[in-house]
């Protein structure tokens, strides 16, 4: 099984890519509308929190963060791999990542400005989300630098602005060849404009290489301090269950696991919406799954490390927290995560599933139900049974406006995600050529070594 | 005396070579393979910098400058912003902390590392430019194409050079 066919035509990979952005199958339209119904639903549901106030999100003392947190932790470790992947495999030369690594790096940036929204919504006052910000202001005030939610902030906005600049100039050489090969309309007007006047020369192309390269070499650690410093948002806490050493690789491992899955689950859709069987091949796809797999069983080692180091190490709040976990109100979903995320991948090490498009389809999700269950599990049983008995409370549920906004955030990255598809290039055009170009030469010089050698 | 373009395009990376390596070794009046010759392709490929000579890239500059800036912008805004807290009791606390000043100082420096690395990658390769009056679309699909500048009178020895090497095309407009 090969990542790609050596024999495909540079201009045929134009034209697949370029049909892609104006004929896409009809499933295309319906996770479209399901996307926009669904983000309906959440907007309604803000408008309704903001004008009524936060008691109809039932958040009160002292399950203060609910769904919002866990959802904005799910949606920050759903960008990991992304860019971080990305980032990664092309300073390992890894070359199967080229037809991928596009929509990959999409994710990552719609998951970040998804994940910003909760942290906007979980304030309630809206209005005045500018006290968070750093400037010179008349109330004589600043914010705490010494902060993990600041340096959140901070690592978001990094992380944000970087993703996008290294998805944009990634996709110059791209843009170039849409506006050489589209009709005039508004697509020719912007893919003009965003392409910059690229030609495609040896100056542009000298110096593409080594900004590309630069911007990869820094997110990798940017990535990495991401989602450490979330996770230091709770581990710098004195909350029992949160105080634990583990929890940046923990998360780090969580962020890259989620991201997977979701790379995995958005292969399959855009492989049959947009028709990209000849690049999104089951050889890449069985690359990633294992790349998946692998990431599945460090996460659950961490996990273990982490019940094992409150298990073992007497402090009886945090002990009483991790029972409370698995035998209390939240059991069920504790277990579904335990189930998801560390059996149900348990299928990925079966060659005949690696491969197999229903059934990982299906994993995927699974994977990633697993991995919202995990943030939930992380923020909502510590705030319910903290140190004092007299602040205990078990029966705080999320109201349905929670669960609606829950919903809607799905609805929003989907929603941006299909869209950035249909109007940018999923499928880098100029990689796809280098990757054909490479192998067929490596191919050729076999040949040739073959021939010689009778 | 004034320049004139020619754009001539090809087929392959080997044929391309082979029209640089025999600009390099004749001897053309008034037309200099080093400043006067350009390559364009689909692909970036390594040989093309093989065949053309190495060229200097200054955007690492550019990363170091903007990365240092940033971290040390980083660090002040922060150390001076918690100056402000001087009049203030600390409890014995350091006024400006270093171990958590050091993770914003560590965000600042990447977001100006990669801020000014895109703003160098931007100079360096001319971006944004008007486009050349030779180009052709086929350069975004799977042809490579070399575009010279020469005096008038070298054009028709150029031509010669890539009618002689098979120019699948050839574009020649008067420069400035």
């Amino acid at each position: 099984m090969k990542d790609i066919r050596e024999d495909i035509a540079w201009a045929k990979i134009n034209r697949d890519v370029l049909v892609s952005l104006e004929n896409p199958r009809k499933l295309y339209w319906v996770i479209v509308f399901g996307a926009l119904s669904l983000f309906s639903v959440g907007l309604g549901c803000e408008i309704y929190q903001y004008q009524v106030g936060m008691g109809v999100a039932n958040l009160n003392n002292p399950n203060v963060w609910g769904l919002y947190i866990a959802t904005f932790i799910f949606w920050i470790g759903m960008s990991h791999s992304g860019t971080l992947l990305s980032a990664i495999l092309h300073l390992m030369h890894a070359d199967w990542r080229k037809p991928i690594y596009r929509f990959a790096e999409a994710m990552t940036t719609f998951s970040l400005m998804t994940a910003g929204l909760f942290v906007m919504v979980h304030i309630g006052r809206l209005w005045q989300f500018y006290y968070a910000l750093p400037y010179p202001n008349d109330r004589g005030t600043w914010p705490n630098f010494q902060s993990p939610l600041l340096w959140d902030a901070m690592a978001i906005f990094t992380y944000l602005s970087s993703s996008v600049l290294f998805l944009y100039v990634g996709m110059i050489p791209d843009l170039a060849i849409c506006r050489d090969n589209l009709h005039k309309g508004w697509r020719k007007k912007l893919y003009t404009l965003l392409a910059l006047g690229w030609e495609g020369t040896d100056r542009q192309w000298r110096n593409f290489r080594v900004t590309y390269l630069t911007i990869a070499c820094f997110l990798i650690p940017l990535a990495v301090s991401v989602h450490s410093i979330v996770a230091s948002d709770f581990a710098m806490s004195q909350q029992p269950g949160w105080h634990v050493t583990s929890f940046p690789p923990y998360f780090v491992a969580g962020a890259l696991y989620s991201g997977c899955a979701a790379i995995i689950t958005l292969f399959i859709i855009l492989r049959y919406v947009f028709r990209f069987e000849d690049y999104m091949t089951k050889s890449i796809l069985k690359k990633t799954v294992r790349l998946t797999f692998a990431i599945a069983m460090v996460w659950t080692y961490l996990n273990a490390v982490e019940f094992a180091a409150v298990w073992y190490g007497h402090d009886m709040d945090a002990k009483a927290v991790l029972i409370q976990k698995a035998t209390g109100p939240f059991a069920p979903f504790w277990w579904g995560m335990v189930f998801c995320g560390s059996v149900v991948p348990l299928m990925l090490a079966f060659k005949r599933f690696q491969t197999n498009i229903p059934v990982l389809f299906a994993v995927s999700l699974l994977l990633n139900l697993g991995m919202w269950l995990e943030r939930w599990m992380i923020v909502a049983p510590t705030f319910s049974h903290g140190y004092y008995p007299w602040v205990w409370d078990n029966d705080q549920w999320p109201s349905l406006i929670q669960w609606g906004m829950v919903m809607g955030s799905f609805g929003w990255f989907t929603l941006l995600f299909m869209v950035f598809c249909k109007v940018f290039p999923s499928v880098s055009m100029y990689e796809v050529k280098e990757m054909v170009y490479h192998r067929s030469l490596h191919l050729k010089k076999n040949e040739t070594a073959g021939q010689g050698a009778h | 005396m004034s320049k004139r373009h020619l754009l001539a395009m090809f087929s392959s990376f080997d044929e391309a070579e082979l029209v640089v390596q025999e600009l390099r070794n004749t001897s053309i009046k008034g037309f200099d393979v080093n400043d006067d010759l350009v390559v364009k392709s689909p692909i970036e490929h390594p040989e093309v910098e093989e065949f053309l000579g190495e060229k200097p890239v200054y955007v690492q500059w550019f990363t170091l400058f903007g990365a240092l800036m940033g971290g040390l912008l980083g660090f002040f805004l922060i150390s001076g912003a918690q100056a402000n807290f001087f009049e203030q009791l600390k409890g014995g606390k350091p006024i400006v902390p270093f171990p958590p000043n050091f993770v914003l100082t560590y965000e600042m420096f990447i977001l100006g590392g990669v801020y000014i690395s895109v703003l160098g990658f931007l100079i360096c390769a001319g971006l944004p430019a008007k486009r050349s009056p030779l180009y052709s679309s086929s350069v975004s699909e799977d042809k490579i194409a070399i575009l010279v500048k020469s005096e008038a009178g070298a054009t028709s020895t150029l031509r010669a050079i890539f009618t002689k090497h098979q120019a699948l095309e050839i574009q020649e407009e008067a420069g400035k």
